[in-house]
């Protein structure tokens, strides 16, 4: 059941967990500090370069009767959607730009490109998201009250229906994320004042409204006998846009090793170790600088967790920093390639559509949740490595058991036949709960 | 569909943006709008030249002429929506964008409201902490694109202006006394102007030129008070000066404490109700950690709290209807503009300047301050 006691699964003590803070907020600071001309600069070309693509591909669209045009126009406005919503309106929304102290490119007064109203989001997102980060119950973006992507969560037959949930919550992404504030669950349990319902949704309404009406009545109407042609590439750009900004999302948080937690760790949570469930439960993915552009720098998913207000393009060598102090305390740094982030958030999601009974793992020791108790049953684990290695001076904490408990895997079946203990950690673990 | 209702229609999309005066023009910006949304035309416009968008009021230096050896007035060129009606006396804000961050004061216009020029002037003078000041006066190249706020302040002559006149400056202080001048000069209304103004050495004398120019004219009589010669001036030296003075309304600006020593004279004289006097920020740093009155100037209420309570708290306990979220500095849905004042950020100890916005949750007052809430 997701981690309870984090410094415990962390095998790290209180004065450790302070101390990775302190590291911390030393990082914070240096980047903070040393913001200045050529940060503004990058955001202000940043902004033109993406208004620039915008303009130019909805002037080729004027002429998206002809096929090389439509394939021209439709992926330029795809890309420019994308680097609107992900490296401007995501960053600028999250404050990374108000230290330039400009009110055209400021959290309380940017509107994105997007069916969301920012001031939706900015509650959503910035505030439940990244303070209640994979707490379950507490975070809307675990599952986004639609996909199971924890055993934590109890499954139901209407869970069978997980990968398709999944493919159409991408293709209609945008729309996923502008009901995410009405809470239509808690509508349908009569838990939502009504009166405060109605209202959200009138603001959600009128900017769909408006989205709507620009990409498919008005921009079509406007290229005349290009129409339809323009109608579907304003429609295709929408759907590139919304399965891309749905994939780079999912990449930081459903890969294996992105840790949930429950609400007893956050109950008593100390700001280190809010810093930590930030490292633990975000992951990040390997990008070229291409790849670190379109994806808003969020490729850097860690450090965007722990220090959310930095300008997205100091994530980088922050990243650097962030994987030196992760070594130093022997924590996983949940890296990999773009592809093998995404299948296995697919991976995820079409497992879990299965009741737990077919399903090999517990949700104390599975890929994609792991608790404090995988340790605990896994005899010694926790004493072996916790500390100093005598021989090598180096830390060993929860990496090391990490890739204990996976060479464990192979070996430990064999051993436990030796010893005549057939429990699998999966039972033993089932043992210990029930008592 | 009546033309006034179509004209709403086609400006509803750019409502809550500052309007721009030509109504067809703003009609126009409204349709684009439509298609340019979330954005507005200004948005794309100004790419192409900063000034093009009203979105925001922008300027352009257009020159930077040296009046002392610490001082300089720049001529700026406002860009669209910008207003000339405003008064002489009034000051704008102006934002210079140095090393990545907007820096945000205002100065007094020393410009006659007038818009065949099309440009406005304000003088500053360096100060010795003043680090956007000092910038101004030396580091400020034509062409420079600078933000600018609408005219606003009290510190203005009456219309009509009265017979007789007091001006009462010291230093910089004379800037907003120099666009009064200029207005009056330029549409010949000098009457009867009395001038007291104190300057550390004749070295130091904003506008002296401009000055004698106005002494050659009937009608305008100056002192000068130089004071690391004659000492400061007092307010009992008046009647030395201008013996009559008791019959002229006195505009007065400059130090804390020559109008805080004037305003005590003229009560004393039965003269209190002819003073119009116009204050400085005071220096920030003198209040660094103390707390203060904080104030809501659009629910107006008010309340006093320490240098460790938080605007955001401070909100809550008059009952503002704060906005707010995580409560620990990383959501930014608390996020406030500052009109007045000083705050402290408690994470950094960073101080912010009216004129930004703050994260009210993890800011203290440093001083008394003004929110927009």
């Amino acid at each position: 059941m997701a981690i309870t006691d984090i410094k415990e699964y962390a095998h790290l003590t209180t004065e450790d967990v302070e101390a990775l803070g302190r590291e911390l907020d030393q990082i914070r600071a240096e980047f903070e500090e040393s913001l200045g001309e050529s940060d503004a600069r990058y955001i202000r070309n940043t902004i033109r370069f993406q208004r620039s693509l915008e303009f130019g591909s909805r002037a080729v669209l004027f002429a998206s009767w002809f096929p090389p045009a439509w394939v021209l126009g439709t992926v330029g406005l795809g890309v420019a959607k994308i680097v609107e919503n992900m490296e401007i309106g995501h960053n600028v929304i999250h404050g990374q730009w108000d230290w330039m102290n400009d009110p055209e490119i400021h959290s309380s007064t940017w509107e994105w490109d997007i069916s969301d109203p920012a001031a939706h989001w900015k509650q959503t997102h910035n505030h439940m998201h990244h303070k209640y980060t994979n707490v379950v119950g507490l975070d809307p973006d675990v599952g986004y009250g639609l996909l199971r992507v924890t055993r934590d969560n109890r499954w139901t037959p209407f869970n069978l229906g997980n990968p398709i949930y999944n493919f159409i919550l991408a293709a209609l992404f945008e729309y996923g994320v502008a009901i995410q504030h009405l809470e239509l669950g808690k509508v349908a349990a009569g838990k939502k004042d009504r009166e405060e319902f109605e209202e959200l949704r009138a603001e959600v309404l009128k900017k769909i409204a408006k989205q709507i009406g620009k990409d498919y009545v008005l921009f079509p109407a406007l290229t005349g006998p290009a129409f339809l042609t323009t109608l579907a590439a304003n429609f295709t750009a929408n759907v590139i846009r919304n399965f891309w900004s749905n994939a780079i999302i999912f990449c930081g948080h459903f890969p294996d090793g992105a840790e949930k937690f429950t609400k007893e760790q956050y109950r008593n949570e100390t700001p280190a170790e809010w810093y930590l469930r930030q490292m633990l439960g975000s992951a990040n993915f390997k990008a070229g600088p291409i790849m670190r552009f379109m994806s808003g720098n969020l490729c850097y998913q860690i450090e965007h967790h722990l220090f959310p207000d930095m300008p997205s393009n100091r994530l980088k060598d922050i990243a650097a920093r962030v994987e030196a102090l992760a070594d130093k305390y022997d924590l996983p740094y949940t890296t990999g390639s773009f592809p093998k982030m995404y299948l296995q958030t697919w991976r995820t999601i079409a497992k879990l559509a299965l009741p737990d009974r077919y399903l090999t793992a517990t949700r104390d020791d599975a890929p994609e949740t792991n608790s404090e108790l995988k340790f605990r049953i896994r005899g010694g684990l926790k004493d072996t490595f916790a500390g100093i290695d005598p021989v090598t001076g180096a830390r060993r904490g929860l990496r090391s058991a990490m890739n204990a408990t996976k060479k464990q895997r192979g070996i430990v079946p064999a051993i436990r036949k030796l010893i005549g203990r057939p429990a699998t950690p999966a039972e033993s673990v089932r043992a210990l709960q029930a008592a | 569909m009546k033309f006034k209702d179509l004209a709403r229609w086609l400006e509803e999309p750019i409502e809550g943006v500052p309007a721009l005066e030509n109504r067809r023009l703003n009609a126009v910006r409204g349709f684009f709008a439509r298609l340019t949304t979330p954005l507005i035309p200004d948005d794309y416009l100004h790419l192409v030249n900063p000034l093009w968008s009203a979105r925001e009021l922008r300027g352009r230096v257009v020159e930077v002429r040296p009046e002392t050896a610490d001082s300089a007035t720049l001529v700026i060129k406002p860009g669209w929506g910008f207003r000339f009606d405003y008064q002489p006396g009034q000051f704008v804000g102006i934002g210079l964008h140095i090393n990545g961050r907007w820096h945000w004061r205002s100065y007094s216009l020393i410009s006659p409201p007038a818009r065949d020029e099309g440009v406005i002037s304000i003088a500053v003078k360096a100060m010795p902490e003043g680090f956007l000041s000092t910038h101004l006066v030396g580091g400020v190249k034509p062409g420079t694109i600078v933000r600018l706020a609408a005219p606003q302040g009290d510190f203005t002559l009456t219309e009509p202006p009265p017979e007789k006149i007091l001006f009462v400056t010291a230093g910089s202080g004379i800037t907003p006394v120099v666009g009064m001048l200029r207005t009056l000069a330029r549409r010949d209304e000098i009457a009867d102007i009395a001038h007291i103004h104190s300057a550390r050495r004749s070295d130091d004398i904003m506008f002296r030129a401009e000055l004698s120019g106005y002494e050659e004219r009937a009608g305008y009589q100056l002192h000068l008070q130089l004071t690391t010669e004659d000492g400061k001036f007092m307010p009992e030296m008046l009647d030395e000066h201008f013996p009559d003075w008791r019959e002229r309304e006195v505009w007065a600006c400059g130090p804390q404490a020559l109008l805080d020593n004037l305003e005590v004279y003229m009560e004393e004289q039965g003269r209190a109700g002819h003073l119009h006097v116009e204050r400085f920020t005071i220096n920030r740093t003198a209040n660094a950690g103390e707390g203060g009155t904080v104030k809501f100037r659009r629910s107006g209420k008010a309340v006093e709290v320490d240098g460790a309570t938080t605007v955001l708290e401070a909100g809550e306990k008059v009952g503002v209807r704060m906005p707010f979220g995580c409560r620990m500095g990383i959501c930014h849905t608390c996020v406030a503009e500052l009109s007045e004042g000083f705050v402290r950020d408690l994470r950094s100890g960073r101080e912010s300047n009216p004129g930004e916005r703050v994260k009210t949750c993890v800011n203290t007052p440093a001083g008394n301050c003004t929110f927009e809430l």
